[in-house]
């Protein structure tokens, strides 16, 4: 069985592991450096990106994670973890914020506002409807979601979404990004994957349909031998909670 | 929404200036990017980017810390929305804002200026001994405290996408906190080794609906995500409620009234994260300087702001 770690420092961490356990597969909480290098696939879940970048800093993780980047293996952020593999965001905190960068695009922080403009939609997915099957759409949850706004030459967009140019100034936060933003085009990307590198700027943790994580499985299986499960840490194993206590339900509407 | 008629009428969206609702997945969805995280008291924007700087998952904006609400006494009310706004400009993570239980249009106030959660609290005092505030009608979520299971699923019910335990803020003590914790935990598991019979008159025992202790039964756990809140004042305190079984945490008065606020901030945001690992936690928590002065509970002086609502 594969083993794919998931970085628990701070957000929807359960979620994730929860969609693993469904799809057979063993996820394991990743905290410290060392834990890296016992997974050769890992996500990194929503969550408040200021937050997980300051645990990542306490601990030295940044390193490790860069690393783990760079040899190929496959890495998967959701929201707050697709700011982290982004190469620059915008609309940061004063003083910025550490990224492990690899993904060659450029992602806006809460691009679209605060919790009151999160929303909820059907998004149009065809490479992963073609892959995993399904339907044509998935349901996109969207929590005060980064998008992307620009992203580089090899990067495959997954899914797009459109945006009313006059959204963007209603946006209160501080940034200076914003007269850019409004004369770019209505559509923002919010999933991408660049070689094995994955982003999402919604939840697929937070619904029922675990194709994403399926896809993921696949990209993870693709680029390397299968993990054994004697490489599952002991100790990692024994952290694990394995009443399902953290599982919260997913919400329909 | 339409045939609302000349009156005003609560309950129908009519205060509320745009009428598209927000699903409630999206409303908890927030509270579920928060777990693992620590919510911090602020009263200030620079507080607020203490708080940000440190690794808070969000921030509660509030015109005086619940310790200085105790002490001052008199009536404690929602923020100046200039203070909020003035915290929201400050910084990028989540801004939270207490409401009073009960009044719904504080809350209002509060959608208004977009902030991201509403907390509807004990800690300032009651608007409506009654009853707490219809949180379907809004499209921001709601956060709300609770001592015991029947509490925390009949404020679900009412629309809570978040519950925390109220424990007893501004006191410095986490008594009462490990209490609620461990009543609603306790509760659960008594509740899931339940034969489905008898969760009828379970139900009607703590007052709450059927279909939610059901559900609580079925998943083990609150249907929402659950944080303590109420006297945590050190990194111990945090990973105590982690290690109960808490998504997260509330702290207070705890950091900002403390002697090395930025430094025990810290501590706390990663002791929520590293919270079953003793080693860490005691590299942690050396030479934070001096915590909040406590409250000793038994002392009759000492108001209970978690007995203010049922």
């Amino acid at each position: 069985m594969a083993v794919v770690g998931v970085l628990a420092l701070q957000g929807s961490f359960h979620e994730h592991i929860a969609a693993l356990r469904k799809l057979g597969v063993n996820g394991v909480e990743i905290r410290k450096p060392e834990q890296l290098l016992n997974v050769n696939s890992l996500i990194i879940p929503g969550g408040e990106s200021t937050a997980m970048a300051k645990l990542a800093e306490y601990h030295n993780l940044f390193p490790a994670l860069r690393e783990f980047v760079q040899l190929g293996k496959p890495v998967w952020g959701t929201c707050a973890g697709l700011i982290f593999l982004a190469n620059k965001a915008a609309g940061q905190k004063i003083g910025g914020q550490e990224l492990v960068g690899g993904l060659d695009c450029t992602v806006h922080r809460n691009f679209f506002g605060s919790q009151i403009q999160s929303f909820e939609t059907e998004l149009s997915v065809p490479e992963l409807a073609s892959k995993e099957g399904g339907p044509e759409t998935f349901r996109g949850i969207f929590i005060r979601a980064p998008a992307i706004i620009e992203a580089g030459p090899d990067v495959q967009v997954l899914a797009d979404y459109p945006v009313r140019s006059n959204r963007l100034s209603t946006a209160d936060s501080p940034t200076e990004d914003k007269k850019e933003n409004v004369e770019e085009e209505s559509k923002v990307i919010v999933a991408v994957r660049q070689g094995n590198i994955m982003g999402t700027a919604f939840h697929p943790e937070l619904t029922a349909d675990t194709r994403w994580h399926s896809y993921f499985l696949k990209m993870a299986n693709v680029s390397g031998e299968e993990a054994s499960s004697s490489l599952v840490p002991a100790e990692a194993s024994t952290n694990v909670n394995q009443r399902p206590l953290n599982d919260l339900p997913t919400f329909q509407s | 929404m339409e045939g609302s008629g000349v009156v005003t009428v609560y309950g129908n969206g009519a205060a509320i200036t745009e009428t598209k609702k927000s699903p409630f997945s999206v409303k908890v969805g927030l509270a579920q990017m928060l777990r693992g995280g620590v919510i911090m008291d602020v009263v200030n924007a620079q507080q607020a980017r203490i708080a940000e700087e440190a690794g808070a998952c969000a921030v509660m904006a509030l015109e005086r810390v619940p310790a200085d609400i105790r002490a001052q006494g008199g009536v404690a009310r929602m923020s100046d929305p200039q203070l909020i706004k003035e915290i929201k400009q400050a910084v990028t993570i989540p801004v939270m804002a207490k409401a009073r239980i009960g009044h719904f249009v504080e809350a209002q106030i509060l959608e208004a200026i977009g902030v991201d959660y509403v907390d509807e609290s004990e800690v300032l005092t009651l608007a409506d001994e009654d009853n707490h505030i219809n949180k379907h009608n809004f499209r921001i979520p709601f956060v709300c405290g609770c001592r015991n299971l029947g509490e925390a699923l009949r404020r679900v019910r009412e629309g809570a996408a978040m519950i925390r335990t109220k424990g007893e803020a501004g006191t410095g003590n986490i008594v009462e906190a490990v209490r609620h914790v461990r009543s609603v935990m306790g509760d659960i598991r008594v509740l899931r080794n339940m034969d489905d019979d008898e969760v009828f008159t379970f139900a009607k025992k703590i007052a709450a609906p059927y279909d939610l202790v059901m559900q609580t039964k079925q998943l083990g756990r609150l249907p929402v995500v659950h944080f303590a809140a109420g006297g945590v004042a050190t990194p111990a305190d945090a990973a105590l409620m982690m290690q109960l079984g808490c998504d997260g945490v509330f702290v207070g008065s705890g950091v900002f009234k403390s002697g090395d606020p930025a430094k025990r901030a810290r501590a706390i945001v990663q002791a929520v994260t590293h919270y079953s690992d003793p080693g860490l936690l005691a590299e942690i928590s050396c030479g934070l300087g001096e915590a909040m002065v406590g409250l000793n509970l038994n002392d009759s002086n000492v108001e209970r702001f978690a007995n203010r609502s049922e």
